[in-house]
């Protein structure tokens, strides 16, 4: 799917405009903010959080070293490791892996990076069908959308729309709503599938550099179909995903399940360890693992925005933002959408295309309250808000091109009026005298609110007057 | 987040008041009730004539340079020990957390910093008071604000300082953590977005069935009172420290 941040404001309208869009999305973010609290509380979310964001900052500090030797030890244990700087070299390097065992059908497990890598289209397009076998995916694969949210992709329809979806879009299946009825009839597809693909594709959770160990999160079984029943496994996923010992995954995964969907522990949890051993009667027979680093070596090397990477795609910080709940996943026109999407897409996209996102966001710190891995959303939103109005830090893509002179002379002009008291009173005074006069705000404003008044006199004009009288 | 617990001082025979930019324009009553609920306790209220603004709306923006200069300007205005009571959780929040990131080679910082405290949050854990209630029963809600809730922790003050009223019975409306979509300049950069969040939380507000409601911001409480004024609605909001002022029959002050 094409992703085109620099859409945002036309398509938050459009979203806004969609009462259906609305009500789906309030009920869907009610539902997994109260299922999170009934599962978590303010204790051990506090102590557990301290604890993964210290395994997360440490497993970052050594994050080169740490890849390195993950990569020997996945060759050990026969994992075939491949290293994609772009999207384009990684898609390359999968297409070359299909070709190289005549694939024509691949099944995928849910998996952000191959949205972000946008492999689906680009193995369709050389003749090799990608299914996939989620059935949030599966949805929104039929429906021709990207997902609109990282844990649940079909999050934004409704039970009605989904049952019109399966009967427009499956042979010979009648119009129901209900739910489990869809999903056995979703099951009966893949399951077909899943026995004939040559490929697998999956992501991956935790990869584990101590013993080279892909760890894999999911609730519906559909992962370990496409791990273990083609002949071929392709695990793809971003450099920050490694983590350094085994130990460092338990208190990761308790707070990745319970913050994601509400669940003490998910259905399944596959560890894998290398392809089908001599004697072993079930397994693919090669396992490969591709790196992506597509910008986050770019987020790695600078200490606040290495943060960005403590990320553990539980979606929480979504399932709270107040912006997210309004708009749902598809306006950001980004694979990771919501807070942190805000700010992970500057750094695969650059600041130039994402510029829309970090400023919208009231800074209202939900984001950062619910992460479990404590990433400051709110400060990296500042951060990346000055990375591109000015040329004063300036280490990403594209930094300081939201510099306007105008804009910039408008708050030089305010800071040196808030320097100058006696101009800023000036100011103010002008302003009581003119308050009806005075355009204050853009007309985006007043479409739902009206002008705010000042008052006729300020309280400093007002305080001074009184301090005079006898 | 907030994430140090904060230990408060006794009771000091003086302050800073800090009245903010938003209450300097748009509600100077504001200023004039909270010198007069902290008069009452025995506290000289010093109100520094050179104070303008935090330099918030150029931080989150992300002009650095020029919030750093106001910044600067604002700190120089408190020579003395003294508290410095801010009338708003979102400007203490700037000046509690941000100061320190905008500069953080200034040393001086940290002290400065450590004596900024929220209105509400300086009447309860500072100065202890006990108020009086002299009005008629009612119902009220609370707005807390974002900054005051996640990065001062205060939201429970304003709670607190409603509990003392005899005759006062605080209604909680949903989604009571929710932001109402002000936060400066996403209001106006990103106003569809804002908007929709300011209806659903006047939505909220209004469903509880009170006549009033409270805040502790007045950037919280001019997008909302505005959105009401929209809606042709007659609910408004105002700032705690009135409410109490009047509740507690302090006369309201004016010129």
């Amino acid at each position: 799917m094409q992703q085109q941040p620099q859409l945002f404001k036309d398509a938050s309208q459009h979203a806004l405009a969609d009462a259906t869009l609305r009500t789906n999305f309030r009920g869907a973010m009610d539902f997994l903010r109260n299922k999170r609290e009934r599962v978590l509380d303010d204790a051990e979310f506090s102590s557990l959080s301290a604890q993964c964001e210290a395994i997360k900052q440490r497993c970052l500090s050594q994050l080169p070293a740490l890849l390195e030797q993950l990569e020997t030890r996945c060759q050990a244990n026969g994992i075939q490791v491949h290293w994609a700087e772009t999207p384009a070299q990684a898609n390359e390097i999968i297409a070359a892996i299909a070709d190289g065992c005549n694939a024509t059908s691949a099944v995928k497990g849910k998996s952000m990076v191959t949205e972000e890598i946008g492999l689906n289209d680009y193995l369709g397009a050389r003749g090799v069908e990608c299914l996939e076998s989620d059935m949030g995916e599966f949805i929104v694969q039929m429906a021709h959308e990207p997902p609109s949210h990282i844990i649940m992709p079909a999050i934004h329809k409704s039970a009605a729309q989904i049952a019109r979806l399966f009967h427009e879009q499956l042979e010979g299946v009648d119009y129901t709503e209900d739910v489990d009825t869809l999903i056995g009839i979703g099951r009966s597809v893949l399951r077909g599938k899943f026995r004939h693909a040559h490929v697998g594709i999956s992501g991956v959770n935790f990869a584990v550099a101590e013993t080279g160990t892909l760890c894999l999160v999911e609730n519906e079984g559909n992962g370990r179909m496409c791990t273990t029943v083609p002949p071929v496994h392709i695990a793809v996923t971003g450099i920050e995903k490694v983590v350094q010992w085994l130990q460092d995954v338990p208190p990761l995964l308790s707070l990745l399940t319970r913050s994601a969907t509400g669940q003490p522990i998910t259905t399944y949890f596959n560890m894998i360890s290398g392809p089908r051993r001599p004697g072993e009667k079930d397994g693919p027979e090669q396992v490969h693992l591709v790196l992506l680093d597509n910008g986050r070596s770019n987020a790695f090397a600078d200490e606040q925005l290495r943060k960005t990477l403590q990320c553990i795609r539980c979606g929480a910080c979504m399932n709270h933002c107040p912006v997210y709940t309004r708009i749902g996943g598809h306006a950001y026109g980004t694979t990771y959408p919501g807070p942190i999407g805000k700010i992970i897409s500057p750094h695969l996209l650059g600041l130039d295309a994402t510029r829309d996102l970090p400023t919208a966001s009231s800074l209202c710190g939900a984001c950062e309250e619910v992460c479990p891995v404590r990433i400051p959303i709110p400060q990296l939103l500042q951060r990346l808000r000055a990375e591109y109005r000015s040329d004063e830090e300036g280490v990403m893509s594209g930094a300081g091109g939201g510099r306007s002179i105008l804009e910039a002379g408008v708050w030089a002009g305010w800071a040196w009026a808030c320097e100058h008291p006696g101009v800023y009173r000036l100011l103010t005074w002008i302003a009581g005298r003119m308050r009806s006069l005075v355009p204050w705000l853009p007309s985006a404003w007043k479409n739902g609110r009206t002008m705010p008044v000042p008052a006729a006199r300020s309280f400093h004009h007002r305080y001074q007057q009184r301090k005079s009288r006898p | 987040m907030h994430d140090s617990v904060k230990v408060y001082p006794a009771k000091p025979s003086r302050v800073y008041l800090y009245v903010t930019c938003l209450v300097d324009s748009f509600s100077p009553d504001t200023g004039f009730d909270a010198i007069a609920l902290l008069e009452r306790e025995g506290v000289a209220v010093d109100v520094v004539q050179g104070q303008t603004c935090c330099g918030q709306p150029a931080y989150n923006s992300g002009y650095r340079a020029e919030a750093r200069k106001v910044a600067e300007a604002q700190m120089a205005l408190f020579p003395e020990p003294w508290p410095i009571v801010i009338l708003s959780g979102s400007c203490g929040g700037m000046m509690r957390k941000h100061y320190a990131e905008l500069m953080p080679e200034n040393v001086d910082v940290p002290a400065f910093s450590q004596r900024v405290y929220e209105f509400s949050e300086f009447l309860l854990h500072v100065l202890n008071v006990r108020l009086q209630d002299q009005g008629e029963a009612t119902e009220i809600t609370l707005h807390t604000s974002c900054a005051g809730r996640r990065e001062m922790g205060i939201h429970e003050a304003g709670l607190a300082l409603l509990a003392q009223l005899s005759r006062v019975t605080p209604i909680a409306h949903d989604y009571q953590s929710e932001c109402c979509g002000f936060g400066g300049t996403f209001a106006v950069k990103h106003a569809d977005i804002s908007r929709a969040m300011a209806e659903d939380k006047t939505l909220h507000i209004a469903a509880t069935g009170v006549q009033e409601f409270v805040s502790t911001d007045w950037g919280c409480m001019l997008n909302l009172n505005t959105t009401f004024e929209y809606q042709k609605a007659s609910l408004r909001g105002r700032h705690l420290a009135s409410f109490l002022a009047e509740r507690t029959g302090l006369k309201r002050s004016s010129d």
